[in-house]
């Protein structure tokens, strides 16, 4: 930082240092008061920032067709998910549309999800279930692809990339509502008793004898 | 072959004087060893030694379950013996686990905390430079959202271990998140964290900023000791009150955003199917609830007398302000001692006194909050929720005694 030049007029000298010290008290608000940590590179944060959200923003580069994820999917997943994404020992990935009201709901990809991106998001993070993340960024792309086609959401010759994946509306994408807690009518209006006063064990006068007091 | 006290092969008619004192005497020595203490005899020999790291009596056996419909041991639980247990805090050993992809062995020398996103400094901490921040202390409970979730329907669990054992309360200490996000220079447009894990599903979870600058801790010890590895070793975010699930264990990255991310764990998942299916998103905060842990499912009372009735009571909105004990099924109410200190966001201990009868009796327990909320009858839940929500299931639970001493786990 440049001391303020030398001058003879008093206004521009004060004009000068006010300005010195406005910028550097915003550059010690900004800046770590404790001093621990250091910088992420930019490669870093590239390698961890893995969260796709539905505007799809950080998808890598990559596309996946519907072919290749069947093969990836019977090589991959079918031991745990089934044929077809149905019938597996673990969650159910395909069917179940319209069930939702019915007394035994199924909740799949295509009943249930609301947004295309968590499926990429997941199956990139934590599949196959024994093995996360061993799958190569073209995989993620072609078994998404297919299990959005066995669901019925895109079609056989449909390219999913990054630009076509956060593009793809879900049949549930709207059948989320926010939490509207406490919902359970209060029978009648209790009064709230207040707070028990905090006692220090030690401050006790009398010895409790327990059974001593005993009532139906 | 010892020698026998006395020697018998056929009596005389008339026993001698000699014979009659040595009768005597060893009759005499049997009953001084009946009266002896049982450990005198082990009073010979020393006890145990100093050890470095202690065990429990081999004569106590709590431990947790093993969710029995799991279908592997990594993507499962672990119910806390809430029945077995006393006061307000769990022994670590004992503290519940839901994990998605199992235990992961971290060094904390090498484990590493991200802080990126909308913050002005970007920072990547070491857990040693985490532990030189000011730190703070809490006792809170974690319950998994997804605890008496068997038992919309219908009872289920045969004790109070399957049936609300996805719950403990511990001292969790570490940094305040607002700490650390202003360490990062949080910018003012964010609304959202995402919270992620170093476990190998890299379990992700969106927050509001609010909640996160409010109360949440950045937590590496637990109970005075480092966090045990299944509950997130070396570092797990607190987040007090909130569905268990968003406490992210093994915490390796917090984004600061102005959007919830929807991860799977925040859509196909921990969201609640509503009988008009609905499905109610971002369902975070744990309401008020009570059970009693004895007596409970699957146990057995010796006979009619005295038992003090115990259990515990907990909400996600604060302090517990009451809790209420029925012995009839729900038809009188009487007050139950709350142990001391009652603190928000905890476990709160009541217990109350008891004479059985020997008749059949139901026990339930009903608590209060300090926003005046109730715990709701099953009946009363399933009326606006229906059964297939899955998860928040906070409704008064039934224990029911039989005549036999035996109690079941009942429904009215």
């Amino acid at each position: 930082m440049q001391p303020p030049p030398h001058t003879k007029c008093p206004v521009r000298s004060i004009a000068a240092l006010l300005l010195v010290l406005w910028v550097t008290q915003t550059s010690f608000a900004q800046a770590p008061s404790y001093g621990v940590g250091r910088k992420p590179t930019a490669e870093e944060i590239k390698t961890w920032d893995i969260a796709i959200a539905p505007d799809g923003k950080v998808l890598p580069p990559g596309r996946g067709t519907v072919a290749a994820g069947k093969e990836v999917y019977t090589k991959r997943c079918l031991e745990c998910h089934g044929a077809e994404g149905k019938a597996g020992k673990f969650d159910v990935l395909v069917g179940g549309q319209e069930s939702l009201r019915s007394e035994k709901p199924i909740k799949t990809i295509g009943s249930y999800w609301p947004y295309a991106t968590t499926l990429w998001d997941h199956i990139h993070r934590a599949m196959p279930f024994d093995r996360p993340g061993t799958l190569s960024t073209d995989q993620v792309y072609d078994v998404t692809a297919y299990l959005l086609y066995l669901n019925g959401i895109i079609g056989e010759n449909d390219v999913m990339d990054a630009l076509s994946l956060p593009n793809v509306k879900m049949p549930n994408r709207n059948g989320f509502v926010p939490d509207p807690r406490p919902d359970i009518p209060q029978s009648k209006q209790r009064q709230v008793p207040k707070p028990k006063p905090r006692v220090s064990p030690h401050a006790q006068t009398k010895p409790e004898v327990p059974g001593s007091t005993v009532k139906q | 072959m010892p020698k026998p006290l006395l020697e018998v092969h056929s009596l005389p008619e008339k026993p001698s004087r000699r014979q009659l004192l040595k009768l005597a005497s060893a009759l005499g020595a049997t009953f001084v060893a009946c009266q002896k203490a049982p450990q005198e005899n082990q009073w010979s020999t020393l006890g145990q030694p100093v050890s470095t790291y202690g065990e429990r009596s081999r004569f106590e056996t709590a431990l947790r379950q093993i969710s029995p419909t799991a279908k592997t041991r990594e993507s499962a639980s672990s119910l806390t013996p809430l029945q077995d247990l006393d006061g307000m805090i769990t022994p670590s050993a004992l503290h519940f686990e839901r994990h998605h992809s199992g235990v992961p062995t971290i060094d904390p020398r090498e484990h590493r905390l991200l802080i990126h996103g909308m913050v002005a400094n970007p920072l990547i901490l070491t857990i040693e430079e985490i532990k030189r921040l000011p730190s703070v202390s809490h006792i809170h409970f974690l319950e998994c959202s997804g605890n008496s979730g068997g038992e919309w329907a219908k009872p289920n669990a045969k004790g109070v271990q399957g049936s609300h054992g996805l719950t403990s309360c511990s001292e969790w200490t570490g940094v305040p998140a607002a700490l650390l996000l202003r360490e990062a220079g949080i910018q003012p447009e964010a609304s959202w964290i995402l919270a992620e894990g170093a476990d190998p599903a890299k379990l992700p979870r969106s927050l509001p900023v609010q909640k996160v600058m409010k109360d949440a801790l950045v937590a590496y010890a637990q109970n005075g000791e480092a966090l045990r590895p299944e509950q997130g070793y070396p570092l797990r975010l607190i987040v007090p009150g909130f569905e268990g699930s968003t406490n992210i264990k093994w915490l390796r990255r917090i984004k600061v955003v102005d959007k919830p991310t929807m991860t799977r764990e925040e859509t196909s998942k921990y969201t609640d199917l509503m009988p008009d299916g609905t499905a109610r998103q971002f369902t975070f905060v744990m309401e008020a609830k009570s059970v009693i842990t004895f007596p409970s499912g699957g146990q057995k009372l010796s006979g009619r007398g005295f038992y003090e009735i115990k259990g515990l009571a907990w909400s996600g909105r604060g302090a517990i302000r009451q809790v209420e004990v029925s012995t009839d099924g729900g038809q009188k109410w009487r007050l139950a001692r709350l142990q001391d200190p009652v603190l928000p966001i905890a476990h709160t201990r009541f217990r109350i006194d008891w004479n059985w009868d020997g008749n059949e009796a139901i026990l339930q327990s009903r608590c209060m909050d300090e926003t005046g909320y109730t715990q709701p009858t099953h009946a009363e839940l399933v009326e606006v929720r229906g059964v297939n929500s899955n998860y928040h299931n906070n409704a008064i639970q039934s224990w029911k005694v039989l005549a036999d001493g035996s109690v079941q786990n009942v429904q009215v």
